[in-house]
């Protein structure tokens, strides 16, 4: 009986040949690590974002008079409102710490090196996308933080030289952050950025699929067709579409072994997540800050203005330098380079196991600056804070230089065949 | 022009606010579980505070019950305007005329206790003391020229700021060493720290009336990702059998 039904759907629309191809016969290196599990929770997160973004839309109310009650009306009258809130809250940090460790990840493990190019795009222009959903949805609690954060960020805009006011103009809908920007904010944050996200992801995917997921070693799975004795060959059935070209050696079906391994996962993540949404829902004021539970007030500048922690790395950039309009394009600059890497990067070695010291080590600063860029971005500007930013910003745009120069003639440790354990 | 005028305008009140209380601030010891001590701080709050200070995002109903308060009981006691239960409590005050009377309307406290913090409230309530110069004739040392009078005079009494002669390197010198009570309010001192305790709590209460539900279920949902997790463990390790 429920043969008879796959087969009544697989003769209408290829639903078996999609679960082997993407799951059940797709083959994951088997020697994927701690680092390889954000992916998966990047979606688990997303999954969450959407569901409690659909039952918050159902009372939340986008205009300047009625937003800040009616999130307070979600948190104290609606049953388990302020969980699915806290849910959304918590789950918009997290995607940034899921997705800042799946970059870096990939950064570890060159998975942006030939021929993962267009991949590594797609997820650029995913967090691209996501920093201006994360930003939209800052604004519709409509308290003293999201007013004012977005009244800085969009003032950036107006650094642009002769069309920058009428930008800035033209983004608000107003001469100042008003019920309009809100509602036109609403509407970008709850349609039209998350459907372009969505299809982002799906591309996403379909191009890792298409080239196939790089490992811990960073040495390729696909060996040339007939060049691989049987008794090395996995004993995995793969479809035919990853074994018509190839010999796939080390790999493993994505279902069910990784799905289960992602499980254990996904629990201790959720632990985490958990503990934040249940025990400490503003994390300290970095994930709801306190000058949020005050309705905006545009005639009330707060004490201190700092975007939320996910976009501090760059608004530090952004105010290490003393000339705005520079302070823009550096700021941009730092996401473009990210970009680029692919390009940037002329080494042949991807894993960071095999290459030098000095990328190591370069790497290693990079990490550095961007976290410590991370926590200046927090802090009120003074001017030893204001040097240790130009400082970082500086060793953060020197990864890149340095890398483009030696990564062409660098002495690597010689990469193995297969790959390791 | 226009824009350094908005830069100044944008960041020079950063400068001027940046550090903060000036004071040290006195830990509020907050027990959301003590019922009692919620119940008096609400007795507090309708008497003293709700005729400037709304709470307007929350309902005597919700409160009631939350603080185990029967719902006559409380009608008959915390609610002096006539109100229905389930309505939000507010109160009549108009925004104009209270800024024309205080320089500023009196904020909503529904969400007080998550802007500034319990230890700030409970500081701030301890912190009123004479001073002439101000219209209300009192002053706040963690607010300084704090728009509002010493509400809470007839329970306190009025503090003054009280200086003592010490030897400071051989010198003797005035030293500021605290407020002091002119010992004219119905309370005694620590009669009068355990009440403002009590509104305190009340209005961390206020800030997240389903804490204790939330924590509650936290550890529930501990619960079940444990049991979760430990069989995702488990189901991992039978499948990976077969890779060794």
């Amino acid at each position: 009986m429920a043969n008879k039904f796959v087969e009544w759907i697989d003769a209408r629309i290829p639903m078996t040949k999609t679960w082997n191809i993407h799951l059940a016969q797709y083959p994951a290196p088997k020697n994927f690590n701690f680092w390889y599990l954000f992916g998966v929770l990047a979606m688990l997160v997303l999954v969450n974002q959407i569901l409690t973004g659909v039952w918050l839309t159902m009372n939340y109310v986008p205009s300047s008079e009625g937003a800040f009650a009616s999130v307070e009306y979600i948190m104290r009258d609606i049953d388990y409102g302020w969980l699915l809130r806290y849910m959304h809250s918590t789950g918009a940090s997290a995607f940034f710490i899921v997705v800042y460790l799946h970059m870096f990840r990939g950064m570890l493990y060159g998975s942006y090196q030939k021929p993962r190019e267009l991949l590594w795009l797609f997820g650029m222009f995913i967090f691209l996308v996501l920093m201006a959903e994360a930003f939209m949805g800052y604004l519709l609690p409509w308290g003293q933080m999201s007013y004012w954060g977005a009244q800085v960020i969009i003032s950036l805009f107006g650094a642009i030289p002769v069309i920058g006011d009428d930008l800035t103009l033209w983004i608000r809908g107003d001469y100042v952050i008003s019920g309009a920007t809100l509602n036109r904010f609403f509407a970008l944050h709850v349609i039209a950025l998350p459907l372009v996200l969505v299809i982002l992801v799906f591309l996403h995917i379909i191009a890792l699929h298409e080239v196939g997921s790089n490992n811990p070693d960073g040495v390729p799975i696909k060996k040339p067709k007939g060049s691989v004795p049987d008794e090395e060959k996995p004993k995995f059935k793969f479809h035919e579409r990853f074994t018509k070209k190839y010999d796939i050696v080390d790999a493993i079906p994505f279902y069910p072994y990784y799905i289960v391994k992602d499980l254990v996962g996904i629990g201790i993540f959720l632990f985490l997540f958990c503990y934040v949404i249940f025990f400490m829902p503003e994390m300290g004021g970095f994930f709801l800050e306190p000058p949020n539970f005050e309705p905006a007030n545009p005639l009330k500048t707060p004490e201190h203005i700092a975007p939320v922690w996910y976009f501090t790395p760059f608004y530090a950039i952004l105010r290490a330098v003393p000339d705005k309009l520079f302070g823009v394009i550096l700021m941009f600059a730092s996401i473009v380079l990210l970009a680029l890497l692919p390009w940037l990067d002329r080494g042949r070695v991807r894993s960071i196991r095999y290459r030098s010291i000095l990328h190591k080590l370069n790497l290693a600063v990079f990490s550095v600056s961007f976290l410590v860029l991370g926590y200046l971005g927090t802090q009120p500007a003074t001017p030893t804070s204001t040097m240790f930013a130009q400082i970082f910003t500086f060793l953060y745009f020197a990864f890149f230089v340095l890398l483009f120069f030696y990564s062409k003639r660098e002495k690597t440790k010689p990469v193995p065949e297969r790959v390791t354990s | 022009m226009k824009k350094l005028l908005i830069a100044l305008v944008t960041f020079i009140p950063s400068l001027v606010f940046a550090a903060g209380p000036t004071v040290p601030l006195d830990e509020a010891k907050v027990d959301l579980h003590d019922k009692a001590s919620l119940q008096r701080g609400a007795q507090l709050f309708m008497n003293y505070c709700l005729g400037c200070h709304s709470l307007q995002y929350a309902r005597y109903n919700r409160m009631f019950e939350d603080l185990g308060i029967p719902e006559d009981v409380g009608q008959k006691n915390l609610q002096f305007t006539g109100e229905k239960e389930g309505d939000l409590i507010t109160n009549n005050m108009s925004e104009e005329k209270a800024g024309a009377w205080f320089g500023n309307p009196p904020p909503d406290l529904t969400n007080v206790a998550r802007v500034r913090g319990p230890d700030w409230i409970y500081t701030y309530l301890r912190s009123f003391y004479r001073d002439d110069s101000r219209p209300f004739g009192v002053n706040n040392s963690v607010f300084p020229n704090v728009g509002m009078p010493h509400v809470l005079q007839e329970l306190q009494g009025l503090p003054e700021k009280t200086y003592e002669e010490r030897r400071i390197d051989g010198e003797m010198k005035k030293v500021y060493v605290g407020l002091k009570t002119d010992g004219k309010g119905r309370l005694t001192e620590s009669e009068y720290d355990q009440a403002m305790l009590d509104l305190t709590s009340f209005l961390v209460y206020m800030g997240e009336p389903m804490k204790l539900e939330q924590r509650r279920m936290g550890w529930f949902v501990f619960g079940f990702l444990l049991v979760f997790t430990i069989l995702a463990w488990l189901l991992k390790k039978e499948f990976w059998k077969d890779l060794k």
